[in-house]
Parts: C-alpha cells; sequence; structure tokens
C-alpha cells in the first residue's frame, strides 16, 4: 500500500512540475478577470480541470448564468467520463466503489494519460499518490500566481496569460500531426468559434464554445467515425 | 450572484461527470457515433477554448500571436507540455520588450 503510494507520488512529480506553471497563468488570469485569491484558490482545489476552469473563470467574468455555467462544464468536461470508462478496464480488484468515488475526483487528461500507460493494473493508493501531488502542484501554483500576481511587474504578467493557452495547443498539436481526422476536428472548431467571436457576437462564450465543440465532433463522427472493433483504448 | 455558487456549481458537475462513469458504468457503449463523438470531443473542446482567445491572453495581440507561433512550433516537434507552454510565455513577453 505504501509502495504503491510512493510510486504514484514519483510518476505525479512530472505532472506537478508542468501544473505548477500552468496553474500560476490561471490564478493570474482569475484575479484579473476580478476573482479573490481564495476563490481561485478554491476554484483549483474544488475543479482540478484548466479547461473547465478557464472557461468557469470567463463565465463568472462575464456574469452568465448557472445553466450556462452547469452546461459549459459538461461539455468540457464530458472527455472525463470516457477517460473514467476507460479507466474502469485498468481498476484493479482493492477499488471498491468508495475507492472509485474518492479516486475520480482526480481524473485529468495528464493523470489519466500516466495510469493509463501503466503496464499493469493500477491500484487506490498508487492512483492516490498520482492525484495528491498533482493536486498539491495545481493549487499551490494557482495561489503563488493569484497571490504573487499584482506584485510581479506587468509585462511579466500579461505574458503568463498565455500558459493555459500553451498547453491545450501541446495536448492538440501532436494527436493532430498523427492523424488527420483529429486535425480536422481541431481546424472545424476552431472555425468555428472564429465565427462565433466575429460574426455571431450575441452568443455568450460558453454557449460558443459548447456549439463550436460538438457541432465539430459531430461533424468529424459522421465523417471518419472511430472503427467498429476500437479496443481498449 | 455569489462566486461561491458558481464554483459550487462547477465543481459539482465537474465531480460528477468523472465519478459517474467509473463508480457505475461496467459495459461499453454500444452507439458508434457516439463514441466517435466522445473521441473526438478532448480535442475540439480544447481547440475552441483556444481559438480565438489565445490572441487575447496577453492584453497584445501581437506578442500573443507570436506567443502562440512559438507554441504551434515547439508543440508541432513533440516538445513536453511544460516547454511548449513556456516557450509561448517566454516569447510573449520577449515580444513585449520590443513592442
Amino acid at each position: 500500500m505504501k509502495n504503491n503510494f510512493l510510486k504514484g507520488i514519483i510518476h505525479g512529480i512530472p505532472i506537478a512540475l508542468g501544473y505548477l506553471s500552468v496553474s500560476f497563468g490561471f490564478g493570474i488570469t482569475a484575479v484579473r478577470a476580478g476573482l479573490s485569491v481564495l476563490a481561485a484558490v478554491g476554484i483549483s482545489a474544488s475543479n482540478l480541470t484548466s479547461a473547465g476552469q478557464a472557461a468557469g473563470v470567463e463565465i463568472i467574468a462575464a456574469g452568465g448564468t448557472l445553466i450556462e455555467m452547469a452546461l459549459t462544464q459538461l461539455i468540457i468536461n464530458l472527455r472525463y467520463s470516457l477517460m473514467g470508462l476507460s479507466l474502469t478496464q485498468k481498476l484493479d480488484d482493492s477499488f471498491t466503489v468508495p475507492h472509485r468515488m474518492l479516486a475520480s475526483f482526480g481524473i485529468t487528461d495528464e493523470i489519466f494519460a500516466v495510469a493509463y500507460a501503466q503496464p499493469h493494473k493500477v491500484s487506490p493508493f498508487y492512483m492516490y499518490g498520482l492525484i495528491l501531488i498533482s493536486f498539491i502542484g495545481w493549487t499551490s501554483g494557482t495561489f503563488l500566481g493569484a497571490a504573487a500576481g499584482q506584485a510581479l511587474p506587468p509585462a511579466f504578467t500579461s505574458a503568463m496569460g498565455i500558459l493555459l493557452y500553451g498547453m491545450f495547443i501541446a495536448i492538440i498539436i501532436p494527436p493532430s500531426r498523427k492523424n488527420i481526422s483529429i486535425f480536422g476536428a481541431v481546424l472545424a472548431a476552431a472555425l468555428i468559434s472564429l465565427l462565433f467571436e466575429y460574426v455571431l457576437t450575441e452568443v455568450s462564450v460558453g454557449f460558443a464554445i459548447i456549439i463550436s465543440a460538438s457541432a465539430a465532433a459531430a461533424l468529424m463522427a459522421i465523417i471518419s467515425p472511430v472503427p467498429d472493433e476500437e479496443g481498449e483504448k | 450572484m455569489s462566486i461561491a455558487v458558481y464554483v459550487a456549481v462547477m465543481a459539482g458537475v465537474t465531480y460528477l461527470i468523472r465519478m459517474l462513469p467509473l463508480t457505475l458504468f461496467r459495459s461499453k457503449i454500444k452507439s458508434r457515433f457516439l463514441r466517435s463523438f466522445l473521441h473526438y470531443i478532448p480535442y475540439t473542446v480544447l481547440s475552441a477554448m483556444t481559438f480565438p482567445a489565445i490572441f487575447y491572453s496577453t492584453g497584445n495581440t501581437i506578442t500573443a500571436a507570436i506567443g502562440t507561433i512559438a507554441a504551434l512550433i515547439t508543440a508541432f516537434f513533440g516538445l513536453p507540455l511544460i516547454v511548449v507552454a513556456l516557450a509561448a510565455a517566454g516569447t510573449a513577453l520577449l515580444a513585449g520588450f520590443f513592442i
């Protein structure tokens, strides 16, 4: 049990370091959008999600409705459901329902990727180690960015605003290079999103993301559906 | 509206999305369309969130565009997440000194 926990922590160190710098950018963005340091850290500690939080802060700043907030989180974070489904095949026998309920809090793109890449089934304490170190990186980075954001030179904090988006690009570009359908989906989503930004400007930011992402994914699901025998990937 | 209410909705929805499938689901999704849709969703969400928001992320469209190009190039060569993110911020910062 202890060994697995430690192993999880060690495997999570690269994730934590990445999160530390990216969430620093989130902390700055949140404070710039008018949130308090406590609110920024509270969002990071309770959500542990990059894209969802960034959209959430935009909606709060724009005074959006709670329905818009709930729907936006649902669509943006829907991928975690799919990752959760894949992970069910990867959990060892000691993963009882309470363990599943606790560990599910920590499903993120990177934590899923590391857990899924293990050659054997994973235990609850391995997952807790992985999640804990990542969680510490994410929340402490948010705190530092939110608290120190005001003290740093404006040129520095302005540039840090791009960190989170840089991480998104790092996630979407490599698979786009290998798979033309994924590239098509990425391109379609970006183009529809641009349409909302510059032409259909009356649509709010949350709904613009939902519609752009859903339409592009549906389009590619029709043009290039995944193979029938998809295996466990 | 109180920020706490927004945060509670955000966190609640996000947790349920993660918890329900992992806890309850044991079989495979049958619909090929739905599986394909879910396959593309992570990429389309991140793309729609990034473009065009990234161009406004530094408060200056030119520095943001330069940072974006740096991110695209480093990501294209498959460099680690942290390197791509820092390359974007670093070039945007440098560009800011010249503009």
